[in-house]
């Protein structure tokens, strides 16, 4: 099983974590044509590289973001979640 | 014949203690130590089973657990491994693939119709006339499969462990060894793992005889043994390679799942066969198997043999068969024994008859072989059968190279190719954390196997503490230790490349013939390699034959996938122990002191019902009867309960819920109904205003945790201004419903209970029974009734003291199951039960809970895209009184022969007196008062009658203070 290094605690296994998914920033829902909205509810790109993920480390309850490289499973660096957000 | 040799210098066995077992119904003797096979070995009886497909007789071929001719069925347990499961005295066993025994197999006589068995026939010859296909069948199924299982089977499942080291050593041979040694040496937590029942490997049977290495094995040995920082586990297969160094190990006594920081493999190698005429007959085996027998068993593999050769090895297992007492007729090299060293010459000087550049050519016996034919090869490397030189002999061992146990290393994914110097595959570099060394890192001399070992030990060490260690590791060798094509062609065939699945070589060239020429696809037409050994004595030489069939490099023929488990692994050790997290109320213990009969919901255990009547349905009906015209009491303490306060708790709220949940008054309560982006309903729940700025959201028992993970995520995301508290665990909550709630509830709370004072649909603080609580007047199952949130620590001592104190009005604690009924009969939507993985609000009849105008909530857009589609309603329909039928849900409605929709929820209503349940109907034009059509179990159809939701008191009177009496009639 993997381990993931939590910047708190250190390395647990990913059966400690929920993975939360791509980041993804949803278009503005009054601007997106019905084609536009269903490419973002429906379509992810699953090509393999470099991405930024949601990962919940559930013991501690805390959201973070990962950037990993899913071709190689590796995780690259910790994102601050400012660098995600997005108003609506 | 007994055919035990005098005592040998390192054998496992205790010559002390003999063991009886019973082999097809023969006593057998042997020795302590003894493994089954050994034991029949000892007495001279060679035939451990029959092969699958042609039912040959066959006798142990790699003595290593590595083929399937000798597995073993007792009244318990089926595939026991002879060659390494110890004998034990009162053993009855019974060889597994045959009909009336090893000898009288009634399927013997199955190889005289190979021919038309050919490759692949059951794809292509099975299929015609169809009239057949079910004779096929019950022929196949009685022949597929090897033993029998023991359907009385108990439960013997083994315990999972933890284990956890510094450094991982696989294989405990000279490599492994060393590498133990020195990793502990350097302060390393050691982990040492080998599936014999004895460390040592190599080390001692291939070099049990040679003195120089006596005092390395002695000291090595000692070191390992006596450290107390390594850890040995013998008879343990590593099982597989996981991501970050965690591998499985199936130990005698269940799996220890390691969590290594280095893995150090020092597997070693799996002997090949060379493939030649009838080169199954017993008697054939693998020279490393004569090793194999002689040190550890001290059995003598057979009294005059004949050799095929390719390496210096043949002539180290010369040496020992020699000095066993073997009498050897003949070695055919199949290149020159002048280029085999110092080992050749010794074995030359033993006035042994060396046929340079010869191979066997084809063997001879019936039941055990008699006679070797060896035939010069030309300049292709064929046989030259006009040239035959033949020797008796009753045994052939077969040296003519090797394949690495890459197996692990290919799941790590290490660059593996092929070294064409050497003849073998070798990884060129490894990932990070794994290291090889010995003979799979393709280093031979014992010395470096040694030193290689040594000094993977030394920087798995280094590297477990995040140092790099400078250590100088051997060359490769430069001496080819494999055949690159030891496969010889004979028009009678019958020359074996998978003893497993008896595949002859013309099986597998007609295989690649007909378009199978990938090594994937080959391996699963020909069914080479899909045996109980996985390929471990023939992928290698389908390699070989594969790549000279294409005229492909190795490298570009490829390997199939070596995937986990490496070694069949019995299921009770996979499923290990039961270990499942369970969920209980702070009120259990009142639950079944009142007879709850418990079912699992999620990770909790919920009363389905109290068992207090004389049926099932009894007790729900009798449950349901009490909330409708008395009182009735539910723990409802597994529903998931979030607080979320802030600045932006309100605007959380909206964006959450379908419905507007910022224009809510404080002291009140509102539906929250969940949608996700695509617009499918995933959650329910209650939302209470306790302030501007303080919500208080309960979930769905199953979506507590996913419900507060999305809403932690989405402040997070859109960087709102509030906090979540997830406070599922630490607040218990029951609903207390009836026509009495309000009459006894006030008599022990400080809050005014009132009409006027706490409406419906209100919530307010303050005590029950002293205990601080949240009150909440919500609908539920369509009484008069209040939620009580209070804390976990408080609510036993409420729940009780309410059932004690409403025992006049004979209160009833109820269960999920009567909760299901009273709010099918309020056409209350259960998510998850009414809705499916597709459900939109608008299908679900649940338009009203769509605040459409508001600014936005998750799912929003989706759902106005989604209302001009909708394609189907859930309805409510009801049954006649006279219906005596059990409808189902899932139960499907038929409409003109074709599909109408289906049940989700039904029920026999005892308030109505009949069958009633919602469902979806796919007919738009569906009206109340329309008949449908259900079809049951047994294919008939029954009739229904569609009505408006809800079933009961649709005015909603009940729930107010607006009770028409207590006789439970419908208002």
């Amino acid at each position: 099983m993997k381990l993931i290094d939590c910047p708190y605690i250190g390395a647990r296994p990913q059966s400690e974590f929920v993975y939360g998914h791509e980041v993804r920033e949803m278009p503005k829902p009054s601007e997106a044509t019905d084609k536009e909205w269903a490419d973002y509810v429906f379509s992810r790109a699953s090509a393999p590289g470099v991405k930024k993920e949601w990962w919940h480390h559930v013991p501690s309850g805390i959201w973070f973001v990962f950037e990993r490289d899913t071709l190689t499973d590796k995780f690259i660096r910790l994102v601050d979640i400012a660098e995600v957000q997005y108003e609506l | 014949m007994s055919y035990r040799l005098q005592e040998q210098p390192l054998e496992w066995i205790d010559r002390s203690k003999t063991v009886n077992i019973e082999v097809e119904g023969k006593p057998t003797r042997g020795f302590a130590g003894d493994t089954i096979s050994s034991a029949m070995l000892a007495n001279g009886d060679i035939h451990m089973g029959r092969s699958f497909k042609y039912h040959r007789i066959r006798g142990p071929v790699t003595f290593a657990n590595h083929d399937a001719n000798a597995l073993f069925q007792s009244s318990e347990e089926t595939d026991i491994r002879g060659d390494v499961v110890l004998a034990a005295d009162g053993m009855k066993l019974h060889a597994v693939n045959t009909i009336g025994g090893v000898q009288n197999d009634k399927f013997r006589f199955l190889g005289l119709l190979s021919r038309f068995l050919v490759v692949g026939f059951y794809y292509k010859g099975l299929f015609k006339p169809r009239f057949m296909r079910s004779f096929y069948e019950r022929v196949i199924r009685e022949s597929a499969g090897l033993g029998k299982i023991d359907l009385n089977w108990k439960n013997k499942r083994k315990s999972k462990r933890y284990g956890f080291c510094d450094v991982m050593v696989i294989g405990a041979g000279p490599a492994g060894l060393s590498a133990a040694k020195a990793a502990a040496e350097a302060g390393a937590q050691v982990m040492l793992v080998d599936e014999n029942a004895h460390i040592g490997g190599t080390l001692d049977y291939q070099y049990a005889n040679d003195d120089s290495v006596a005092a390395a094995r002695k000291e090595l040995k000692e070191a390992v043994l006596n450290n107390d920082n390594i850890e040995v586990q013998t008879s343990a297969v590593a099982l597989g390679w996981y991501s970050d160094n965690w591998v499985p190990v199936n130990t005698p006594t269940g799996i220890i799942k390691v969590r290594a920081k280095q893995v150090v493999m020092a597997t070693g190698l799996f002997e090949q066969p060379s493939i030649f005429h009838y080169n199954d007959i017993p008697g054939v085996m693998m020279a490393s198997a004569a090793q194999r027998m002689i040190s550890r068993y001290a059995v003598k593999p057979a009294e005059v043999g004949a050799m095929v050769v390719a390496n210096e090895d043949g002539y180290r297992a010369a040496l020992d068969l020699l000095k066993a007492g073997v009498k050897i007729n003949a070695i055919a090299d199949l290149e020159d024994h002048e280029t085999r060293g110092d080992l050749a010459k010794q074995v030359k000087a033993q006035g042994v008859q060396i046929y340079d550049r010869h191979a066997i050519y084809e063997v001879e016996g019936k039941k055990r072989v008699t006679s070797a034919t060896l035939c010069p090869l030309d300049s292709n490397g064929e046989c030259d059968s006009t040239r035959k030189t033949t020797v008796p002999c009753d045994g052939v061992f077969m040296s003519v190279g090797w394949a690495p146990v890459t197996h692990l290393l290919f799941q790590c994914k290490s660059d593996i190719k092929y070294n064409a110097e050497i003849g073998q595959f070798r990884a060129n570099s490894m990932p990070e954390g794994m290291f090889a060394a010995g003979r799979v890192n393709g280093v031979f001399d014992i010395n470096d196997q040694m030193a290689d070992g040594a000094g993977a030990g030394q920087q798995a060490a280094a590297a477990a503490k995040g140092e790099t260690a400078d250590v100088q590791r051997p060359a490769l060798t430069t001496v080819r230790q494999s055949h690159e094509y030891p496969i010889f062609r004979h028009p009678k065939h019958k020359n074996f490349i998978d003893f497993d699945e008896d595949i002859q070589l013309k099986d597998y060239i007609n295989a690649a013939k007909e378009g199978f020429d990938n090594i994937e696809l080959i391996k699963r037409f020909s069914t080479n390699g899909m045996g109980p050994s996985q390929g471990k004595h023939s992928n290698m030489n389908g390699i070989r034959i594969l790549s000279k069939f294409t005229g492909k490099s190795i490298d570009d023929t490829g390997t199939t996938t070596a995937r986990p488990m490496f070694h069949p692994t019995p299921i009770q050790h996979l499923g290990g122990r039961r270990f499942r997290a369970e969920r209980t109320s702070p009120v259990q213990q009142s639950h079944i002191d009142n007879k709850a009969v418990f079912m699992e919901a999620g990770a909790w255990l919920r009363p389905e019902y109290y068992d207090t009547e004389p049926t099932r349905m009894e007790s729900i009906h009798a449950e349901a009867k009490a909330v409708r015209t008395g009182l009735g009491i539910i723990d409802v303490s597994t529903l998931g309960k979030i607080e979320i306060f802030g600045p932006d708790a309100a605007e959380m709220m909206d964006r959450i819920c379908t419905m507007r949940m910022s224009n809510m008054l404080i002291g009140k309560t509102r539906y929250a109904l969940v949608v996700d982006e695509a617009g499918v309903i995933t959650d329910d729940g209650v939302v209470v205003r306790y302030t501007d700025d303080h919500f208080y959201y309960t979930t769905t028992s199953g979506s507590a945790d996913p419900a507060f993970r999305t809403v932690q995520k989405q402040i997070a995301e859109w960087g709102l201004n509030c906090e979540a508290v997830n406070r599922t665990a630490q607040l218990a909550a029951m609903n207390l419903a009836g026509p009495e709630a309000r009459n006894k509830l006030a008599q022990f709370t400080d809050i005014d209970l009132s009409e006027e004072a706490f409406p419906y649909l209100g919530a307010r603080t303050g005590h029950v029974f002293g205990k601080p609580v949240t009150l909440a007047r919500v609908g539920f199952v369509g009484e008069l009734g209040y939620e009580i949130h209070c804390l976990a620590g408080d609510a036993s001592e409420i729940w009780n003291n309410l059932l004690k104190e409403c025992a006049d009005v004979n209160i009833r604690p109820f269960g999920v199951e009567c909760q299901r009924l009273l709010r099918l009969e309020k056409g209350h939507v259960i998510v998850t039960q009414d809705t499916d993985g597709l459900t939109n609000p608008w299908e679900a009849g649940m338009p009203w809970a769509c605040h459409m105008k508001k600014d936005f909530f998750i799912g929003q857009r989706s759902l106005e895209i989604l209302k001009p589609l909708q394609s189907r309603t859930l309805h409510g329909f009801m049954f006649p009184e006279s219906f005596k039928g059990e409808p189902k849900e899932c139960h499907l409605l038929i409409k003109d022969g074709d599909l109408n929709g289906r049940i989700t929820s039904v029920s026999f209503s005892p308030t109505f007196n009949r069958w009633l349940g919602l469902a979806y109907v796919d007919d738009m034009e569906a009206k109340i008062g329309d008949a449908i059509q259900i079809r049951l179990d047994d294919g008939t159809l029954v009739e229904a009658e569609l009505v408006s939701l809800p079933f009961y008191d649709p005015e909603g009177k009940r729930q107010t203070c607006d009770v028409d009496g207590t006789d439970g009639k419908v208002a």
